[in-house]
Order: structure tokens, then sequence, then C-alpha cells
């Protein structure tokens, strides 16, 4: 564990915070701009586990744990999101027979 | 009795309360015995209450009897009772309305049978009666006005009773409006009274109005604001106008609260606070010229009027009139003996007349009547005891109490006693033309009416003759000293006016010239009489029609009352319509109404073009959100 530690320490904050914020902006833009809903969901799953990244990064670099512990909750919840985001997207194609975001505008004025 | 006076008012309230809820189901009789039996009762406990107050005064006491009911409510130091008080000027004021107003109830039951409003004609009745008697026995200025409200409140709606008509209903309407403007000077009194006494109950303010000088400035305030009242409520000039149109109501009504009882609340109020208004001699010089000119101008229009019930509406100007000339020049005693005596006979006049209504199938127009004396012989012979009393003959009720009101006139200013003395001449002129025009000559109505003629029933002629008898008696009550008489109602009500007489000149007529007035009145009276009988039975003139053109000027101006009721409009109610219009049309409309409309409609509009924002593409929501939260955080940065 020391070890490990020590590997991570290894590697200065900084690099940690400009991965993680790359990774956080590919999953924005992958939201933003693509128009398959599977994909957005991937994208999504991507934005929060670059935030599960950085916090693991600081909960090392601060030796508290509780920020591990809070990856452990963010994975949890995005386990239960995923499964409950996925079932909507398997009824839309149910509906609509596609899986394309512009397919979902009826809700509006 | 002093434990029950709390339910000289309840009782009547109570029959109101059931006639009026009930009136649908109760059979007519039913409502009859409780309309009449809660007023009888009410007069009866008045008889003993009185009697306590009789006794007291034999006995050398004050026969005051104050009774607080209960404590209503306190506001800071200020606390407010409902509380009554009964001295000699209450105990005869509760025994003419208890006593004419059962009369009349009685009356009522013959007049108003086939009427199909006759359970909602008692209800109000028993409720004027239970405002009046509350007017009466308050001790304070507060109760007094819940009771002078009240009592407009039913004058409002009974001469609106048949508001099917709509000019009955722009009557009562007319009546409401003048009173308010009285009113308004009562609740300003009120507070100027509140604010220099700190109380409005009349023990305490009188105690410390007799401390002021002669002149005082509040008092002068307090005294003309309360004139202004009592003008709106006893029809003196400027607002005597809407009484004459008060008759659009079912006759006794007129008899009852437009004759004896509810316009005398005025001259009972100044009465009341006697001691305010003799110290300050403005207002009284204002009370005695705006009275005799009421009286004067009141009976220069009655003169040519042919709506019997509007000859006696004028007549009761006139006489309210004589009364506010008697308070005006200090007689309060003599002003109050005519409230009596006018109960009286003006109440017998207005029953006379409704008899005569009645039976000529609701014709008012005296030019249709005459000949009436064989077919209603007991209707006659009381409205002739009623007119000889009001014209000032004597030994009758009326002549007594005019006289003692134009003797004090006299000595306070012989231009005063002229005056009257003319509008004496005119009242003895017209009544007598009306008697004449309606019970002699030959009968002019239509064969028709001829047919129905006939006496009314018992219930009508009981209360005729009652008050024919009281008529002839009244006068008894004050038999001035020049007349070897006890002045009894002088002496009974003098501690009300204890006060006052201690600083009041006191009255000083050498007998002498006493008796030369006296007879100068009785002479003119018997001389107007015979004028009016050469003129209307020897030639037998009938009163031109409408539209007749050789009218004199003065007939014509007598015939159109003066033009007071165009004159009023043209000053007050046109331009306070154009500019209620204007008001409506600019202000309203264009100005509140825009602002509160374009208020809302720059919700809607703003509304309609950001809901566009709502389009449904998901992708959008999101750029916009992330857009957002970029926004906060270079924010952050920043201000970092």
């Amino acid at each position: 564990m020391g070890n490990l530690l020590e590997n991570m320490q290894g590697i200065p904050l900084n690099h940690y915070l400009i991965f993680c914020s790359i990774i956080f902006v590919i999953g924005v833009i992958g939201v933003l701009i693509r128009r398959n809903v599977i994909i957005i969901m991937m994208s999504i799953e991507l934005m929060l586990n670059s935030v599960n990244l950085l916090l693991a990064a600081f909960s090392a670099y601060r030796g508290d744990p509780s920020g591990q512990v809070f990856v452990f909750f963010i994975m949890a919840l995005a386990a239960a999101e995923v499964a409950v985001g996925l079932a909507i997207i398997i009824m839309v194609y149910r509906n609509t027979k596609s899986v394309d975001i512009e397919s979902l505008t009826k809700l509006r004025w | 009795m002093k434990e029950l006076i709390w339910m000289l008012p309840l009782i009547p309230l109570l029959g109101f309360l059931i006639i009026g809820l009930l009136r649908n189901s109760m059979p007519k009789p039913l409502v009859s015995i409780v309309g009449c039996g809660t007023i009888l009762i009410s007069f009866l406990l008045s008889c003993g209450v009185f009697k306590e107050v009789y006794d007291a005064r034999a006995a050398g006491g004050d026969g005051i009897i104050y009774t607080e009911i209960f404590n209503w409510f306190t506001v800071g130091t200020f606390s407010f009772n409902i509380s009554f008080l009964v001295d000699p000027l209450s105990a005869i004021m509760l025994l003419i309305i208890t006593g004419v107003g059962f009369l009349i109830h009685l009356y009522s039951v013959g007049y108003m049978t086939n009427d199909e409003g006759f359970g909602k004609y008692f209800s109000y009745l028993n409720l004027f009666i239970f405002f009046m008697l509350l007017l009466v026995l308050g001790s304070n200025y507060l109760v007094m006005f819940i009771g002078w409200e009240g009592v407009g409140l039913c004058s409002y709606l009974l001469i609106g009773f048949w508001f099917k008509n709509s000019n009955y209903a722009k009557a009562a309407k007319k009546a409401f409006v003048m009173n308010r403007i009285g009113d308004l000077g009562f609740l300003i009194a009120m507070f100027f009274i509140l604010n220099n006494f700190g109380s409005l109950e009349f023990g305490t303010v009188f105690e410390q109005a007799a401390g002021l000088p002669m002149g005082d400035s509040t008092l002068l305030i307090i005294t003309l604001l309360l004139f202004i009242a009592a003008t709106g409520k006893s029809a003196q000039i400027p607002l005597f106008t809407w009484l004459p149109d008060a008759m659009a109501g079912p006759t006794p009504v007129s008899a009852l609260i437009h004759a004896a009882t509810m316009v005398t609340a005025g001259i009972y109020m100044i009465a009341r606070s006697n001691i305010m208004f003799t110290l300050s001699p403005v207002t009284m010089e204002i009370i005695a010229i705006i009275g005799v000119a009421t009286a004067l101008v009141a009976a220069f229009i009655a003169i040519t009027q042919n709506d019997i019930k509007k000859v006696l509406a004028y007549s009761t100007v006139s006489q309210l009139g004589y009364m506010f000339l008697g308070l005006g020049v200090g007689a309060f005693t003599g002003a109050f003996f005519h409230v009596l005596t006018h109960a009286f006979f003006k109440a017998l006049l207005f029953l006379g007349a409704g008899s005569v209504i009645h039976a000529m199938s609701d014709e008012q127009d005296m030019r249709s009547m005459g000949g009436l004396k064989k077919y209603l012989p007991i209707t006659y012979a009381t409205m002739l005891i009623g007119t000889i009393a009001i014209a000032g003959i004597p030994p009758l009720a009326g002549f007594f109490s005019k006289d003692e009101i134009l003797a004090h006139a006299f000595m306070a200013n012989p231009i005063f006693w002229g005056l009257g003395f003319l509008g004496a001449l005119c009242t003895a002129f017209y009544m007598f033309r009306l008697l004449y025009l309606t019970f002699f000559g030959k009968f002019r109505g239509t064969e028709n009416q001829r047919h129905h003629l006939h006496e009314s029933p018992w219930q009508m002629t009981i209360p005729l003759i009652v008050l024919a008898v009281l008529s002839v008696l009244g006068g008894a009550l004050n038999i001035p000293e020049a007349l070897h008489g006890g002045h009894w109602l002088a002496d009974f009500l003098s501690p009300v006016f204890a006060q006052t007489n201690q600083i009041a000149e006191p009255f000083h007529l050498s007998h002498s010239t006493e008796y030369l007035l006296m007879g100068a009145s009785a002479v003119g009276a018997i001389i107007m009489a015979i004028v009016a009988y050469t003129k209307y039975v020897k030639k037998s003139e009938i009163p031109q029609t409408d539209g007749a053109t050789d009218q004199g000027t003065l007939y014509k101006l007598s015939y159109h009352k003066l033009y007071i009721d165009q004159v009023y409009d043209g000053i007050f109610v046109r331009p306070l319509n154009a500019l209620s219009k204007f008001l409506h049309r600019f202000v309203e409309r264009s100005g509140i109404d825009s602002l509160v409309n374009g208020i809302g409609d720059l919700f809607v509009s703003s509304g309609k073009g950001i809901r566009l924002l709502q389009s449904g593409h998901v992708g959008f929501y999101i750029f916009m959100m992330v857009i957002g939260v970029v926004a906060f955080m270079l924010y952050g940065l920043i201000t970092i």
C-alpha cells in the first residue's frame, strides 16, 4: 500500500488535474455533439469517472481516505443510474424504433 | 321597572327578528299580533318607566335613571358602554315613540291588509322602533349615533317599500344620501367631542362643557356640526328636500317616521345637548334663522301643492322649522313641547290622509276628491280636529306649543316673531285648504271611485280617535303662566335643562304682551280659515291643472317648490355626475384599469416569447446548461 502511495505521489498532482479535466471535457463534448443516446450515456460515465479519478488522486495526496469512500459511493450510484438510463433507452427504442435523441422532441411548447 | 329598561328596545328587535325570519310562513293575523304586541309591551314598559320618573320628580328628585348594560369596547383610555339614560326628556320621548308607534302599527294592520309585503312591512316597522328607542335611550353619543343611523336605514327601507316603482326607489335613495350628509356632521362632531372632553357620555361631556366660557370656539364647531346633523335628519334648509319625496312610502310610515318620531330626532339631540348650544350664541342665531326660514319656505310651498301627502310633508318641514326656531331662541321646553303636540296632530293628519287615500282607491290628488265628509264621517271629524290643532286655534294642542315658541321668538327678536307669524298664517291657510278640498264641495273623482268609497275599518279609526283626543288635550301639558297654567312640562323637564337655566336669561314678557301675541295668532288663524272657506267652499275653486299658463309668479314659484330641486340638480347632482363620468372614463378606465391590465399583459406576452425556448431538443438544453455552468465558473474565477 505504502509502495502504491509513493508511486502515485511520484507523479505531480498537476498531471492528474490536467488529465481529469481532459477526460471530463471529452465527456462534455460527447454529450453535446453526439445524437446516439447510448453514446451520450457513455459520455456521462466518462465525466463521472474523471471526477472519481480526481477524488482518488486528492485522497492519495492528502492521505485522507474519505475521498476514496466517496468514489465508491459514486460508482454505486453510477451503476444504478446506468440501470435506469438503459431501461429508459430500451423503452424509447421500443416506441420510436431509434435511439436518436432528436426523435424525442414531443415534450415542448 | 328600572331593571327592565334594557327590555324596552329589545322587544321590538325580537319582533323584527321573528317577523323578518318567518315572514313567509306566518299567517297575516299572527304577523299583526306579533308586530303590534311587541310595541304594546314596549309601550306598557315605557309607561312604567315614565311613572318611575314622574314619581321621582314629584318627590323632588331629578328623575334620572342611568343603566349600564355592558361595556362594549375599550380603546386606550377611552371606554365605551352600551348604557341607557332615562330622564324626563327621554321618558316623554319613549311614550311618544311607543305610544304613537303602537297606534300606527294598529292602523297599518288595516291599511296594509292587501299588500303582499305585509310581513316585511311589519318587520321594518319594528326594527325602526328598536333603533328609535336606542337613539332616545342612549346615554352617550355613540349609542345615540347607532340609533341615528338605524332609523335612517329604516326610513330608506320604508320609503322604498314599493321599490318596483323606480320613482319610489329614487326617493328612498335621495333620502338616504341627504341623511348621510348630516350623519357625516354627527360623526365629525363626535370626534371633536371625544378629542376635547375625552368621553362621549352625556354626563361627562356636559359637565365639562358647562365649565367653558360663553362663545368657546370648540363648542362653536361641535354645535355647528351637530346642527348640520340635525338639518339632515330633521329636514331643515338646506337638506329638507328629501322629506317631501319620502312620501313615496306607505302612509302610516309617513305618519310614524316622517312626521312623529324620526324627524324630531334632530330636535331631541339638540335639546339633549342644550348646554353646549346655549354656550355658543352664534350657533343659536344660525339655528333660529334656519328654523324660521324653513318654516316660512315650506309653508309657502305647501299652499299650492295638490297631492294631499305633499301638503302634509311640507307642513311637517314647516313645523320642524318652528321647533328649530324655538331651539334657536333658547326655548328648549317650547321646542320639545311642539315635538310632543306635533307628534299627535301630525300623526293624526297623516293617518287621516291615509284613510282618505285608502277610501279613494289610492288616489292622492286633492283635485279628484271633494265631498268626502258624508262618506268618511270619522275621518272627517278627526281630520278637522287635527287641522284646528295645527292651525293654532285655541284651545287645541298646537296653539299652546306654537305660541310658546313664538313668544320666546318675540322676546329674542320681534323679526323672528313676525316671520313665524307669517308662516303660521300660511299654515292655517293651507291646512284649511286641504280640509275643504278633500271633504267639502262635490265629489270630483270617477264613478268607480265613488262606488268604492267607504269608512275605514276599526283598526284604522281607533288610532285616529285616540290621536284626536290627544291633539285636543295635549296642550294642557304646558299651559303658560299668563293663562293661569302650571307650566307642568317645563317644570318636569327642568333637570334636563338645569345647566342651561342657570346661564340663560329667564323668560320675561309682560302678560299683556303675551295676550296680544296669542290673540294675534289665534285671530290670524281664524281669518285664514275663513279666507280658505270663501275661496274653496263658497266659490268652490279647484286648483288649476299643471299646464295652466295664467298663473302668477308667486303661484308658480310655490307650485314648483321654489325650483330648489332643480337648483340642487344643477349645482350638485349634474356636476357630480359629470365628474363621476370623467373619473370613470379617464381615471378608472384608461388610468387604473390600463395599468393593472398592462402588468398582466406584460407577463403574458413575455411568457409567450420565452416559452419558445422550450423546444424539446435535449441537446439544446444540455448546451444551455453547460454554458450556464461555464458562466458560473468564470464568474467564480473573476471574483476570486
